[in-house]
């Protein structure tokens, strides 16, 4: 079953800002799904939608096989939510908001308790348990927000940048936490800007520019998109003016050289030519992500789509 | 398996009145103060001289209304920042996340209201106690009108916080409304001191409906009738907690 199926999904806020131009979209039970895309693309729009923070103007939207507009009920049950902005009162203690948030889903104060210290401790906030929550510092609300999202169990967590502003450590406690929920079955969906942290943890990933999905496919024929990577190369300070048969290059000062290196070519080519020429390489490097040059160009060629059918149109 | 929809009932009521116990210096003790002074000036300075109303003597003529005023004031005050306040913290999106029913969000806050109004009825009749003797005609006309007012205001303060974008919106209903429907709502005075004209027009206010029926209870004479009270009341309640659910269910201030 899908986990999250959406059809011609539209939306339109009251100013006129058309956020979504119906996106389709569909997530498969227990998968890890990155939702990627610039700001202001309709990402937060998206999960708002599906989360019932915003109404749609039409399309449809599954979850768990329960339509929001037949079965809100069943279809927010199946959904724990991690929003992009902390949005808890600040005057209440981790505790109490955990177990208050478990309650307004049915759970009994009883069991309530029982999850509170559960998800607390997995997320080495036990010890905050009864600190008012605006003492807690950035990294412990995200980790609070995750703790209340898995309260009543639900079969998919949706987190929107969930480790926006949270230092490396954290970051990758907070990988391995997801990593462990999802293997347990929960279905992950994931919306992002740090791209590794896509391409460590998801296997699908839906790219989406001014409210259009501009790709959607697995990560691994994502990364296979990318034909073309470039190196940059330290090389002993020299006089001479370098140059690379067959490959382009360019020679930013007198120890440093940018490659671009097509996939089916070899690195050994490279490194052969500079010995002819003397140059010693004394350190390499990618120049940027990898897979951040792949995803501003897809979205600049969805862009450019979109301007050529407007043009076409006129 | 208790009901899911009464657990969360009960999560946001035990929410809401732990909220407004947390802060007890803000909401619990300035109506005791505020009333304690109403009894010593009205009361005991100017009362003695006014002599008696409506067969009482004028400090248990004006003690119900003001009870009812620190009930009106406080179930109103209770939902619309408790409201508007989660609104602005964005914590109300854990409520819209939820697979709450719009209704029981509704009864969860309105119940908040009528907690903190309880508590404050109760500690504005101590205070009067220090002032003078109470008798109760009838309890259970009290309690209804208590009741009654109490969710009927929370109701109030709940669609006030819905449309509220700043916490000036939430001060304005009070202040332009409810303090000088309150004040001409016969807490101080018996209608029949008005021309009758002017007794018509009160007619038209429901807290007068709210201080009578109260005064009832205390004291079993009322300008209106008990029954109409109570029959204005039902009506008031049912149209604000129509419109409220309309809100609510329709996510307005809540849902973009």
């Amino acid at each position: 079953m899908k986990a999250l199926d959406i059809q011609d999904l539209k939306k339109t806020y009251k100013g006129g800002t058309q956020a979504l131009k119906g996106i389709n979209l569909s997530v498969e039970e227990g998968d890890f799904f990155a939702l990627l895309g610039p700001n202001g693309a309709g990402k937060s729009t998206t999960i708002g939608v599906i989360s019932s923070l915003v109404n749609k103007t039409s399309g449809s939207v599954h979850v768990s096989g329960h339509c929001i507009d037949k079965e809100l009920v069943e279809a927010k049950t199946c959904i724990g939510l991690v929003p992009q902005e902390f949005n808890f009162s600040q005057f209440e203690t981790p505790f109490q908001i955990v177990v208050n948030q478990a309650g307004y889903y049915g759970v009994p104060r009883n069991i309530a308790k029982v999850r509170a210290e559960k998800y607390l401790s997995q997320l080495d906030l036990w010890d905050k348990r009864n600190s008012r929550a605006r003492e807690l510092s950035g990294g412990m609300k995200r980790r609070l927000m995750i703790a209340r999202a898995l309260m009543h169990e639900p079969k998919i967590l949706i987190l929107d940048e969930p480790t926006a502003g949270v230092d490396i450590e954290i970051r990758r406690s907070m990988w391995s936490f997801l990593t462990e929920l999802n293997e347990q079955g929960i279905t992950i969906i994931l919306t992002t800007h740090y791209l590794e942290e896509a391409e460590m943890l998801c296997r699908n990933i839906a790219i989406i520019d001014k409210g259009t999905i501009v790709e959607n496919t697995s990560m691994k024929n994502l990364i296979s998109k990318l034909n073309v990577e470039t190196f940059v190369l330290d090389i002993e300070p020299t006089t001479k003016s370098v140059t690379l048969e067959g490959f382009v290059s360019r020679q930013i000062d007198d120890h440093t050289i940018e490659i671009d290196l097509p996939k089916s070519s070899s690195l050994n080519n490279v490194f052969s030519q500079l010995s002819e020429q003397d140059i010693q390489v004394l350190s390499m490097r990618n120049k940027s992500n990898r897979l951040e040059e792949l995803f501003v160009r897809l979205v600049e060629d969805g862009r450019n789509e979109n301007k050529a059918e407007e043009v076409a149109n006129a | 398996m208790p009901n899911r929809n009464m657990v969360a009932l009960r999560t946001i009521w035990i929410k809401e009145c732990t909220r407004f116990l947390r802060i007890w210096i803000q909401t619990l003790v300035p109506p005791a103060i505020t009333m304690s002074l109403y009894f010593v000036i009205f009361g005991n300075l100017i009362g003695s001289r006014i002599g008696q109303m409506g067969g009482f003597s004028y400090m248990e003529f004006i003690v119900p209304g003001l009870i009812m005023m620190s009930v009106i004031t406080s179930s109103y005050a209770n939902v619309s920042s408790s409201f508007f306040s989660a609104k602005f913290q964005n914590s109300i999106e854990e409520l819209m996340v939820a697979p709450i029913p719009h209704w029981i969000l509704i009864l969860g806050y309105v119940g908040g209201g009528i907690a903190r109004a309880v508590i404050i009825g109760i500690i504005v009749t101590v205070v009067s106690l220090f002032f003078v003797d109470i008798r109760i005609h009838n309890l259970a006309a009290l309690f209804s009108i208590l009741i009654l007012t109490a969710s009927l205001f929370s109701a109030g303060g709940l669609i006030n916080a819905v449309y509220a974008k700043t916490f000036d919106d939430i001060s304005i209903v009070p202040t332009f409304v409810l303090t000088p429907l309150t004040y001409l709502g016969g807490v101080f005075y018996s209608l029949t001191l008005l021309p009758e004209f002017w007794q018509w027009v009160s007619k038209v206010n429901p807290v007068v409906y709210m201080v009578n029926g109260f005064r009832y209870g205390f004291l079993g004479t009322s300008d209106v009738a008990f029954g109409t009270s109570l029959i204005v009341l039902v009506i008031f309640n049912i149209i604000l907690f129509t419109i409220a659910y309309q809100l609510i269910s329709r996510g307005i201030g809540t849902r973009s």
